[in-house]
């Protein structure tokens, strides 16, 4: 027996290799960047030749997941749940085609907003596209999903998602290893028609998958991963995913009669939960996410009482705990002692010595003789450009939007129009805006923070490094408006210079501004 | 038996390391363990915690339920009072003396040692000087979990084992250094 101490999002990396993955594809994304680095650091995946080279991006990743299905072989796509909407068209589409070799899409999502922009729910893609999505409660339960969802993704011709949060990823447990399997050979589809998806072909597949939820709902309603335990008091809980654990957690220390309803398998299994409901007159829905099936269920069953997030016995939002599931059962936690008011918030910060600080030092002092003062950032260390003592940028909305939104900017008549994107940003989206902005020949004054490595989600490699100038020209930004420079206090000056004369330069210019993440540096220097 | 820690300080300060000392310590001696860690944004010397449960049965939560935690483990004074409604009545706070101050309006030494004082059995550490002695000030905090280990359970020999296991890539000095940091923590009486 193989027992290993893992990380939810390494308990999905075993796993993947155990199934016999040829690789696997992804784009960092925190709390899913572990599963990737995982597989690229295991010997035993190196030896197997499993491809775990980073993407461009989610949508990149998932293309090039969906063709090694075609030809036969067994994907995992890994990111983070924003990641998703990137590659949605993609992830769409392909469940209109189906998959040949077995396919698994892993989301990360994030409730709370630990490190992200939302807490959108992928159960919700899940819906959308009429897939089927797993949702463990813990490590070894993920271990096992993802195993299983590789071998039913390839008896119904499906790609499967599983959906963790950061909750699962980040959080350690024992998992036990069960057998391994060789990867499948090359078996390229035969089924032409299925992959070409002219309307025709389309409506076609689309009846076949619609026809296939009836067998998707048999095999929820048989889930292991799904549990019941009964209770007997008047309360019921159906809890979705992790909240199961809080659920647990108090029924077992406070000594509860509530019965729990476990459920990780999605479609809706409606017949097991019809016959947990009608032990109960209140029910507790425990959705860590949106109130999915809380807005749902009461049409199903009116005469039950149903409470959650929708009624304010949960939260409307955020992440659940052990202390709300506990008051939504009328427990309330002790509190001991009371937080101390002198305790004060300790933000992160950018490191000492990183070369986004540099910049925008530079950038502050060149905004001072302008009116407006608007920097169009985008994600990535430099957002932190955002707090004290900096305050340099004035929005992040999504991978690449800075580019695009300074171009807009510049066209409704702002001046400057900057825009600060970091290199693993550029290359994930920006590449496609900058085309746009030179077509349009806007006045944008384009900064790329380029510290060669994708560093917020903790230095991995950066697909553009080293081809950013020669990306820049061949979109046909022209050569004498772009500019490398090293943002080091030496520089300040001549760096100063540049930058406000591009400024003032009424066309694209693009500023690389370039010095190693100090984090990477230090990385490097240990591993030689 | 159940037993909750949590594990706080700053990025940057070994927090994740001495929760994978206790984890692996627990494992090896037949216990159900369960660590939620925190990474992404924080790494960057912001807060850093991890909440780290070991029992003889099932373990459900992740996160610790508030006001059960048997001690706070912390690398920063601030850091330790940040998680006190985590505390059992009868906790015990372990930490570090010494303050990092990387933000803004940290509270003041004495008030803040008086606050860790007066309501909490808080037990402090001058853990860099006690690292220096062992070689390296970077096993400070190998000395806060060996100062911890007390209120833990579990043999001492079974956490010097891990430290080997875990440390071994880095070569025999690193190994002896931390060795050398945990015991003296675990000797230290305040
Ligand atoms: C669609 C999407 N994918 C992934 C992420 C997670 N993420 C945020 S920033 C970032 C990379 C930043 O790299 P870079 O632009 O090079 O900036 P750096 O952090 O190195 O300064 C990633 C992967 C995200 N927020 N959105
Ligand atoms: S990790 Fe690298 S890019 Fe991020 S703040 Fe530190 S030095 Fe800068």
């Amino acid at each position: 027996m193989n027992k290993k101490l893992l990380l939810g999002a390494e308990a999905v990396a075993v796993a993947a290799i155990d199934a016999g993955i040829s690789g696997v594809y992804a784009y960092p994304g925190t709390p899913s960047t572990e599963i990737t680095t995982y597989i690229q650091n295991s010997a035993e995946a190196r030896e197997k030749n499993i491809h775990s080279r980073w993407s461009a991006n989610e949508k990149t990743a998932y293309e090039a997941a969906l063709g090694m299905s075609y030809s036969g072989k067994r994907a995992l796509i890994c990111m983070k749940h924003v990641g998703l909407n990137v590659a949605a068209d993609a992830f769409i589409n392909s469940a209109i085609t189906g998959c040949n070799g077995g396919m698994v899409l892993l989301v990360a999502d994030d409730p709370s907003m630990h490190s992200s922009q939302n807490e959108q729910d992928t159960r919700m893609y899940g819906k959308f596209a009429y897939l089927p999505l797993l949702e463990p409660s813990n490590q070894q339960e993920l271990y096992d999903a993802v195993k299983y969802a590789f071998d039913f993704s390839e008896k119904i011709s499906l790609p499967i998602i599983v959906r963790v949060t950061t909750r699962l990823s980040h959080s350690r447990a024992v998992v036990v290893q069960s057998d391994k399997r060789p990867q499948n050979a090359l078996n390229p589809s035969t089924q032409e028609n299925s992959w070409i998806l002219l309307p025709a072909n389309a409506r076609k597949n689309y009846a076949n998958l619609l026809e296939k939820q009836t067998q998707l709902l048999e095999e929820s309603e048989q889930s292991f991963l799904n549990k019941s335990i009964q209770g007997s008091g008047n309360i019921g809980v159906i809890a979705f995913g992790i909240a199961y654990n809080y659920a647990m957690e108090i029924k077992t220390t406070h000594a509860l009669d509530c019965g729990v309803l476990k459920i990780s398998h999605y479609p809706l299994p409606l017949k097991t939960i019809e016959a947990f409901v009608k032990n109960y007159k209140t029910i507790v829905i425990a959705e860590e996410g949106y109130p999915i099936y809380e807005e749902l269920l009461p049409a199903y069953f009116p005469h039950t009482t149903f409470v959650g997030r929708l009624t304010g016995a949960l939260p409307r939002m955020g992440e659940l705990n052990p202390k709300l599931l506990g008051e939504s059962l009328g427990i309330t936690l002790p509190v001991h002692h009371a937080s101390s008011d002198i305790v004060v918030p300790r933000p992160p910060q950018l490191c000492q010595g990183c070369g986004h600080r540099d910049l925008f030092e530079e950038l502050n002092h060149i905004l001072e003789k302008y009116e407006h003062k608007h920097v169009f950032s985008d994600i990535g260390c430099y957002t932190l450009g955002a707090l004290p003592p900096f305050n340099t940028i004035s929005t992040c909305v999504d991978m690449g939007a800075s580019i695009t939104m300074a171009k807009g900017a510049a066209d409704a008549g702002l001046h400057p129009a900057i825009c600060v994107i970091g290199d693993s940003t550029f290359t994930h989206s920006g590449m496609t805006g900058l085309l746009d902005a030179v077509n349009d020949e806007s006045s944008i004054t384009v900064i790329i923070s380029d510290n060669s490595t994708t560093a917020m989600t903790g230095g991995q490699d950066s697909s553009g490094t080293g081809k950013l100038y020669d990306i820049c020209k061949g979109i046909g930004v022209l050569p004498e408006h772009i500019h490398l420079v090293v943002p080091i206090k030496k520089n300040r000056e001549h760096n100063i210079r540049i930058l406000s004369q591009e400024i003032e330069y009424k066309g694209v210019s693009v500023i690389i501004s370039q010095r190693e993440c100090v984090q990477v540096a230090i990385r490097n220097q240990k591993k030689s | 038996m159940q037993k909750n820690y949590i594990i706080a300080g700053v990025g940057g300060q070994g927090i994740l390391s001495m929760a994978a000392i206790i984890d692996v310590t627990a494992m090896n001696s037949g216990l159900y363990v369960k660590q939620a860690e925190v990474h992404g944004m924080s790494q960057r010397g912001g807060s850093v915690e991890a909440h780290l449960r070991i029992s003889d049965t099932e373990i459900f939560s992740d996160i610790i339920p508030l006001g059960e935690a048997d001690c706070i483990i912390a690398t920063e004074p601030m850091e330790a009072l940040r998680y006190i409604p985590f505390l059992k009545e009868h906790g015990t706070i372990i930490t570090a003396s010494k303050s990092l101050i990387n933000c803004a309006n940290y509270p003041d030494k004495e008030v803040l040692d008086k606050e860790l004082q007066s309501k909490i059995h808080c037990i402090t550490i001058d853990a860099d000087a006690i690292a220096l002695s062992c070689g390296s000030i970077k096993t400070s905090n190998i000395v806060i979990l060996g100062a911890a280990s007390n209120y833990l359970g579990i043999d001492e020999a079974q956490y010097i084992q891990a430290i080997k296991t875990l440390f071994a890539s880095k070569g025999t000095d690193i190994v002896n250094m931390n060795i050398c940091a945990f015991s003296k923590g675990r000797e230290y009486k305040n």
